[in-house]
Formats: C-alpha cells, structure tokens, sequence
C-alpha cells in the first residue's frame, strides 16, 4: 500500500501506459467525473499494471485491486461496508474488456442482481492487451489477434462482440451506456449520471489501442471517431432497459476504419477480401437500424 | 451457562456477538446451518450488519476482502468445495493482510463427491498464509472464533483464519455449550480497528503488483506475521481463560502425555474418540497418551517437539491425504522431530466421513508400536 501524492489530476502523469493508450485516459476522464469522493475498485489488466508498481500510484483516490475476475465482489463488500458505516463514497469498479466480458461475468451478474449500488466502468479494447493481444468476448468479427490469427484457413476471430450493456441490462440495471474517448465530455457526463443513479450501473467505454490493433499512436482518437462514424461502435444510453439516446452519425464505409489498422490487413492484403469487409458492413448497418443512428438529409447531429 | 444447541447455531450466536458489520456466504453442505442462522439473526434486526447473498463461494470471499478493505469487521463459513472454488482469494486476501474470520465445516474433496467429513479442505489451503485452528468440540468452536478475531485483528500479526471444525460430527451435533453475553464479548473483543482501510479522505492503493525487487520482501513480511501469530493466539488464549475460565493458550494440548511411551497426534473431533481410547488403554497397563494440535498453522513445531520429548513412538492420525506424498499432518510432524530419534507413523483415517471408534484408535495403537505405519488406516480390500 503505497501514499498517494496529490498532483492537479487524481489520476496522475507519470504512469507507465503505452504513449497513445486510450485506456489511460479513460482513467483520467472517469476521475474528472467522479472527482475525490470515490473507492475504485480495479480488476487486473493493462490498467492495473501500468498504474500501479508498487511503490509507485497514479491514483489519487482510493484503489483497490484483488484479482483479474472478482472487482465486481469486491465493490459488492465495499458497498455493503460503506453502507453500514455511513460513508458516502461512491463506489466504481474498473475492467477491461476481457475481466469484463469474459472472467468476471459471474461476479458482474452477481452483484448487478442483488442490485448494489456501484457503477461499473469496462474499458473496452478490444482483446486481452495485458498478456500480449489475445481474443476476447469483446474481439470484433474479423479481427486478427494472437489467438485468432489469420491464416491460411482463418480470417481472424470468427465471432461477433458480446452484447454486454444488453445483457446487463437485462439485469434491471437502471442505467447502462456505451461511450467513447473520442468524445470525453459524453463519457464524463455519463459516469456523473451512473455514479448519481442509485444502483448498479454499466459504462462500456471504447478505448483504441494503438499497440494491439496497430495503428499510429498519435492517431487514438482518431481511431475511436471512425468506430463511431463508421457504425462499428455506437454510444448509447439505456435506462430501465431501454435504449433512450443514441449519438447519431454521417456514417462512413466500414473500409475507412478497417484499412487503418494492422489487426484487419488480411482483409486487404495480399488480396482484398471483398466478402468479408461486406460482413462487417453488415454489422454496422445492423447496428445503425437497432440504434437508428442514421442522419437523415438536412438532420444534424445529437 | 450451559445450553444444549448445534454446533452450527453455537457458531451462529458466538459470531453475532463478535459483531460483523458484513456478511457474505454462499450455502453448501454442511455449512448451511450456520448461515442460515445468521440470515435469520439479519432478518430479525438481531445483529447490526449486512448479509451478501453472494452467487458463489469466490464472490463471498471478494466481498469479505472488499468489505474488511473498507474498514468493516467480516465474516463468512464455507467447506469443501466451496473453499476450493475460493482458493485464489484465500492467497489473495492472505496477501493482502486482511484480518477475516472464515468457519469451515470441514469436509472431504472431490472426485467423488462426498460431503461428509474430513481435513482435507482447510489442509489443501495450508500454504496460502491463513491462520488455522481445529476445535475438538463445539465448546472449543465457538471459543475459536472470539480467539481468532482477536488474534487476526491484532496490528503485529494482520491475517486471516479459518476456525475448522468436523462437519456433521460437530456442526450438526448438539452439545452443551456455555456462550458468553453480549456484553463479556464486547469486554473480551473490542470494536474492529483497521490499521489502514480504503477512505477518500485518505487515499491509499491497496493490491498493487509487486516486481521481483519486492515480491520476495512482500512474502517474507506475511511468514514473519504469522509467526507472530503464535505469540499473539498465546495472549489471547490466556485472556479467554482468565475471563471465562477455558484457558486456550496451547498451540498443542497433552493429554496423559506424561510418562508415556506412545503418543497419538490428531486434530479436530477424532480427539475425544482418541481420549477415550487413550483412558482404556491406560487402564489396561499401556503408557500411551494423545496430543491434540489446535493451531496448524502457523505450524507448532517446537511446541511438539517439546511435547512429544520422552515418547518413543508417535503415530499421527491423518484425516487427509497429500495425494502422492502422505498425510500433511504426519510429513510436517516428522519433521517436527527430525533428528529426535523417535519413531513416526502416519495413518490415513476417516477419509470422507468413515466413522472412527476407540477400538481403530487402539489399533493404531498396536500397528505403531509394532512398527507398521505410513499407511490407510481400515481399507477395504474387498472393493480395491
């Protein structure tokens, strides 16, 4: 258990994130929202590791990390404690994708149908960074990762992303979303309406990785926009289970986002493989008519 | 006063009064009892804490590691599966210095299935820097848990424990037990005091990685606590007993030890089969006598060496099995008395709820001192 220093953000430069992570600033973003009356309660991955080497810390607040699949738990007993005690500490839980969608699902459902007050942040990016670009439940269709390479007889990860924010919403959640860093002040405000929505919330936030997927790291943001303007990654809002805000868009050809990044150039080259860019076009266009992103003429943005 | 109740409602009513703020168990045979009781006392605004009706065993203990992190006095029971489904968090929560109290309704692993009693649960766990205490009866159980609280608690030593007593044969038997009020355990066991916990006014980072510059320091650190736990249970046993007359600050217990030639060695409930049958063998003319272990760990290993000085041979009883290796009592009580000269045997008994009476313990007995051991204890060939 290290001191923590107080810099001018709670969460503090000096950490030892990739230049260009976009999980890093999500951390820096939440901590915006929250501000200082928080506990985080953080499941192992990138995030933890790159944050916290003993005896050094990024946070500014009080942080705990137990394992890779159980901070949903753990924000369960914190919760329960602070209730007893009379403390008023929101408490928020953060995980990547893979301690999300994939190892803490028990955990997660455990604690969202006993219906703690906690909000649960997933920081999404996409496969298991931390161990070196695995596939996860979060892995989009086509992507290739360490474990869902491309190859002779592959195209990359053969399934689609896990419909978490739906299934824990099917959970009776009051208020479940999906944001971006590309756009921070829809993410700050989101965490502000979570953490001060009585409950257990979801906030799946889209984080590029510039290492895992292989792009520029100047070009993060940039990144997490195409995703959204190319219909692959929608930010919407669901509260008492339904779908109430979605962030409409002027949607681009999924290629523009694809083409940019190392782990879909097997869909490129050496041969570009027409049908399988035409399946993910299809995800984005199923995704805009469930979430009814499209501009129409004349209509601009929300 | 003496009450005639279960050994899992005495654990129930002693835990009340120890005064948990948080609760989180999963039920599973034979635990169920003591949780029950518990949800019961919650319902009933008899106790001030909350009950985390977890959906699993691991979640259970996460939330007790959250909870107690938080600042709260915890508390949860399990057995069996259920504590090897915890197993990472029991490392986990170990590590991280956490002072929770855990009750395990002992019982056997499996394949097969079984859910009647042995060690063999807690035992596997022995190197994850719990504390352990094995009671003989339900007296001893309830008595454990104010002990274990205090001793956890305590700033020098800052671990869990697991209170261990035989499932079914204690936690579902009914005996006389003497219950301390409300009041004299809040005069034995003061509020909780964390010595650090998760507080925005001042924060701390709790659980961070270590790299191979500190890792090993982090390890030596818990060794050096639990160690330190012997002196403190030590404390604590003796101010058990100087408030309520039942002193426990003996790691290891003798009985009948003085002057004779074999000794048993055991945990938990076998011991009060294994006083009987020491009474009858002393009466027929043999010198023999039984150490009961109530702390395993940390391990007492002076303490039984000193105990055992002057017997000749030892035969341990072992109610588990380190598959491929022996029974973990027996090999670490060789060690024990490496070098001592005495003779040391391990027998392997009442696996999975096989019943054990004075005339198995008397037998053990007579294998020992002809030099047979090292072995199962009562197989039957027939079904091999």
């Amino acid at each position: 258990m290290a001191e923590v220093e107080k810099g001018c953000e709670l969460f503090s430069a000096g950490h030892r994130a990739c230049g260009g992570c976009g999980p890093a600033l999500a951390a820096r973003l939440l901590l915006k929202a929250t501000g200082e009356n928080v506990i985080i309660a953080a499941a192992t991955g990138c995030m933890e590791v790159f944050s916290t080497p003993y005896p050094e810390t990024a946070w500014a607040v009080p942080w705990i990390h137990s394992l890779f699949e159980n901070c949903a738990a753990v924000a369960s007993g914190i919760e329960a404690a602070l209730k007893r005690q009379g403390r008023t500490e929101k408490v928020v839980c953060i995980g990547g994708d893979g301690a999300t969608l994939d190892i803490g699902v028990l955990c997660i459902s455990g604690a969202f149908e006993r219906g703690h007050d906690i909000t649960y942040i997933c920081y999404d990016n996409e496969a298991y960074m931390n161990t070196g670009i695995q596939r996860s439940g979060a892995t989009p269709y086509g992507a290739s990762t360490t474990t869902s390479p491309a190859g002779k007889c592959s195209r990359g990860n053969p399934r689609p992303k896990k419909d978490m924010p739906r299934i824990l919403a099917a959970h009776g959640a009051p208020y479940v979303a999906t944001a971006s860093i590309a756009y921070p002040n829809d993410f700050v405000q989101k965490v502000e309406r979570a953490i001060n929505t009585p409950g257990p919330c979801y906030i799946q936030v889209h984080t590029p990785c510039c290492t895992g997927w292989g792009f520029e790291s100047g070009e993060t943001l940039n990144m997490a926009k195409l995703a959204i303007e190319t219909g692959l990654w929608v930010n919407y809002e669901m509260v008492d289970g339904e779908v109430v805000k979605a962030k409409k868009v002027m949607r681009k050809p999924v290629e523009d986002y694809l083409e940019k990044q190392k782990r879909y150039r097997h869909l490129f080259k050496p041969a570009r493989q027409d049908d399988e860019i035409a399946k993910i076009q299809a995800i984005a266009d199923a995704n805009a008519k469930r979430f009814g992103i499209d501009i129409k003429k004349k209509e601009s943005s929300e | 006063m003496l009450e005639f109740m279960e050994g899992s409602h005495a654990v129930a009513e002693i835990v009340k009064r120890c005064r948990p703020q948080v609760i989180a168990a999963y039920p599973i045979t034979p635990q169920t009892h003591i949780v029950e009781d518990l949800a019961q006392m919650v319902a009933n605004c008899e106790i001030d804490a909350e009950y985390i009706t977890v959906e699993s065993e691991f979640s259970a203990l996460s939330a007790c590691l959250g909870a107690s992190a938080a600042g709260s006095r915890v508390y949860s029971a399990t057995t069996s599966q259920g504590l090897a489904l915890m197993f990472e968090v029991c490392f986990n929560a170990a590590g991280m210095r956490q002072p929770i109290v855990m009750t395990i309704a002992n019982r056997s692993l499996g394949a097969p299935l079984s859910i009647w009693n042995d060690q063999q649960d807690s035992i596997s766990l022995r190197d994850s820097g719990w504390l352990q205490f094995y009671a003989q009866d339900n007296q001893e159980t309830a008595d454990l848990h104010m002990i274990a609280y205090k001793v956890c608690e305590d700033h020098d030593v800052l671990l869990p424990a697991f209170v261990c007593f035989d499932g079914f044969i204690l936690s579902h038997t009914y005996e006389p037990v003497s219950l301390p009020t409300q009041e004299e355990v809040d005069a034995y066991l003061p509020a909780f005091n964390p010595y650090q916990r998760l507080d925005a006014a001042a924060p701390l980072s709790f659980g961070m990685y270590a790299t191979p510059e500190y890792y090993t320091e982090f390890r030596y650190e818990i060794d050096q606590a639990l160690y330190r736990a012997k002196d403190a249970f030590v404390r604590a046993g003796r101010e058990f007993g100087e408030q309520f007359g039942r002193d426990y600050s003996a790691l290891v217990e003798g009985y009948r030890l003085e002057d004779a030639d074999t000794a048993l060695v055991a945990m938990g409930s076998i011991c009060g089969t294994a006083k009987d049958a020491v009474d009858e063998m002393r009466a027929a003319g043999r010198k023999v006598g039984l150490l009961n272990i109530r702390m395993f760990r940390p391990f007492p290993a002076q303490e039984i060496a000193d105990a055992l000085k002057g017997v000749s041979t030892v035969a341990v009883l072992d109610k588990n099995i380190s598959l491929g290796s022996g029974g973990a009592v027996g090999t670490e009580v060789k060690a024990a008395l490496y070098g001592s000269g005495i003779s040391v045997y391990d027998y392997i008994i009442a696996l999975g709820g096989r019943d054990v009476r004075k005339r198995d313990i008397a037998a053990v007995v007579d294998l020992a001192e002809k030099g047979e051991g090292d072995m199962f204890y009562g197989l039957r060939t027939e079904v091999l």
